[in-house]
């Protein structure tokens, strides 16, 4: 019987022949955490060691709340810099790098074969170059700090056996929202997602990222393709070292197979209060929106941003609407600012916002007042989480959100081609 | 075996409106976590909650952030255990590592209902009420080690202490 990608991965981790359902204990090859690092550190100082076990695998990026927002963020940076400084972390990346889970795949840490786990839900991110990518808690994290390994259940994995060809207007993100409107949120709780078949080799490296970022909205543990040439040549010039590209054998045992056709793939919408409530963009057209944001770990990159560009340009934001764009790296920004995007951008009257996280969790930038709405590229549409409790978010493409913004109300992105 | 009242939800309790983002990283006190739980879900359980009290759930309890807030407020709040249908897996993992009971039922999420009297008793893996006795699924072996020591920093401690030894 062949393997799956994630049981060739953590059975080279684990040193022997795994499978499904087996429990394995693990060295991962990073850690990630972020500011939520300030509260691990807490949890880290109350298990009577004073450093950390191996300091070079831990990756550490501020970007939830960049620069702070308060005394109390504030604080919370310092004292990550401090432990930082203290321990001798090498990977740490202050309030001008960007989102975590852009900055571990532009900085060469999240590669094939690798098993890498952070205190973040959309870590299962870097699947999209072939990883084994699981998120996990604080006080999880605090003990990997400690000990250098966690133990993990080798998932059933789900596959995905994508085929046909998006049309124009239809991006990653309008599948990743159909699969989860049609199947659910639970969908692949516990589990990994493949995603196969003849048209994932067609998808871009941000593509990729986009749908193995929502496999966490699916419950996955880890989403991933099997890493091609695009992700070796993307690497190039990236990957901190060597590594072992596995794919899944041929005959490797699946759970469960779906098959999605991409012909024929509408844009879509997530309606509130759950990402699994979600509709073809016409059911929706028309629903007038306060504020629409343009990045976050599923939709900040370069293409995404000129998806948007393409449409903004020569028109302009409506006047009842405020756009936030947000850059997920300071890659992606430096790239737009060449690209020209940023410039279309701001001349439509977007505003632009360092690169982080943003208002997606609720913490700053761009919060919602009660009965307000706001149309977003992320992840996340679950009631109150940017904002007031009685505020809307929507979730779409990037398109659909350029769209908006001209337009005032939910509108179809084909319509701006 | 410990006693409480029944606190019933649906599906998909989110980790965002278990305990708000807004509050993540302003709040590190656990006992300060209690006092927003469930906030944007029922305003008002935190100020009725009493030591003891079961959450009841659907599917996929906990699904979104790795926030493990949501289940430290839960567990400072005084809730004994949740018990749904199925949980989101990191949530799954954090209440296991903050040693907050998470039990599975399907019989149970269906036959009970807010203000019921249960008592749960975890060494016989069951939950009793006036409505019947309810078995939940054995948690993995993997993680009764955790339980039993309180917890993975406890857990954690001891084993970083016996390797110094």
């Amino acid at each position: 019987m062949g393997k799956t990608l994630t049981e060739k991965v953590l059975g080279r981790k684990a040193g022997k022949d795994v499978q499904a359902g087996e429990v394995v204990t693990v060295s991962p090859d990073y850690v990630l955490s972020h500011d939520n690092s300030a509260a691990i550190i807490k949890e880290f100082q109350k298990l009577g060691i004073n450093k950390v076990k191996a300091p070079g695998k831990i990756v550490i990026v501020l970007d939830h709340i960049v620069p702070a927002a308060d005394e109390k963020y504030a604080q919370n940076h310092k004292s990550i810099r401090e432990f930082v400084a203290a321990q001798g972390i090498p990977n740490f990346f202050d309030i001008n790098a960007g989102i975590c889970h852009q900055v571990l795949p532009e900085q060469g840490f999240a590669l094939p074969g690798t098993v890498i786990v952070g205190s973040d839900s959309h870590t299962p991110s870097y699947g999209a170059l072939g990883a084994f990518a699981a998120g996990i808690g604080r006080t999880e994290t605090a003990c990997i700090w400690a000990t250098d390994e966690i133990w993990l259940r080798v998932p059933e994995t789900m596959r995905i056996d994508l085929s046909g060809r998006m049309s124009p207007g239809v991006f990653a993100k309008d599948l990743s929202l159909k699969l989860i409107g049609d199947h659910g949120a639970e969908m692949a709780n516990y589990r990994a997602v493949e995603f196969a078949g003849p048209a994932a080799p067609d998808l871009s490296v941000g593509a990729r990222l986009t749908l193995a970022n929502m496999s966490a909205e699916m419950g996955a543990k880890n989403g991933y393709f099997a890493p091609d040439d695009k992700v070796f040549k993307w690497l190039e010039g990236r990957a901190r070292g060597p590594y072992v590209a596995v794919s899944s054998d041929p005959d490797a045992r699946y759970e469960s197979v779906l098959a999605c056709d991409l012909d024929g793939l509408e844009p879509q919408v997530a309606c509130p209060h759950t990402v699994d409530n979600v509709k073809p963009v016409a059911a929706v057209a028309g629903k007038p929106v306060n504020q629409v944001l343009i990045g976050t770990c599923t939709n900040g990159r370069l293409e995404d941003l000129e998806a948007a560009a393409a449409i903004f340009k020569g028109r302009k934001v409506h006047a009842s609407v405020r756009v936030l764009v947000i850059p997920a790296s300071w890659e992606v920004y430096r790239e737009a600012l060449g690209s020209g995007a940023l410039a279309v951008l701001v001349d439509a009257g977007c505003v632009i916002l360092n690169s982080g996280c943003g208002p997606c969790l609720g913490a700053h930038e761009g919060l919602m007042a009660a009965g307000e709405v706001t149309l977003s590229t992320s992840n996340r549409n679950f009631r109150g989480r940017m904002g007031h409790r009685d505020s809307e978010i929507y979730l779409a493409s990037p398109a659909t959100a350029a769209a908006t913004a001209v337009a005032g109300r939910i509108a179809d992105p084909r319509e701006f081609l | 075996m410990s006693h409480g009242l029944v606190w019933k939800y649906g599906d998909n309790v989110n980790t965002d409106v278990i305990f708000p983002g807004r509050y993540t990283y302003q709040i590190m006190a656990p006992e300060e976590m209690a006092q927003h739980a469930l906030e944007d879900l029922d305003p008002g359980f935190a100020a009725r909650v009493k030591p003891g009290d079961v959450i009841v759930a659907g599917k996929n309890f906990g699904s979104g952030s790795s926030r493990e807030q949501a289940a430290t407020c839960l567990k400072a709040a005084g809730v004994q255990a949740v018990v749904a249908r199925s949980f989101a897996r990191i949530y799954f993992r954090n209440a296991i590592n903050i040693g907050l009971p998470v039990l599975q039922s399907d019989a149970a999420v269906d036959a009970l209902e807010t203000g019921d009297h249960v008592d749960i008793d975890l060494a016989r893996g069951e939950i009793r009420s006036a409505r019947g006795i309810f078995r939940f699924l054995p948690l993995p072996s993997s993680v009764i080690g955790i339980i039993a020591a309180g917890g993975l920093i406890e857990y954690t401690k001891s084993k970083l202490a016996q390797e110094q030894e």
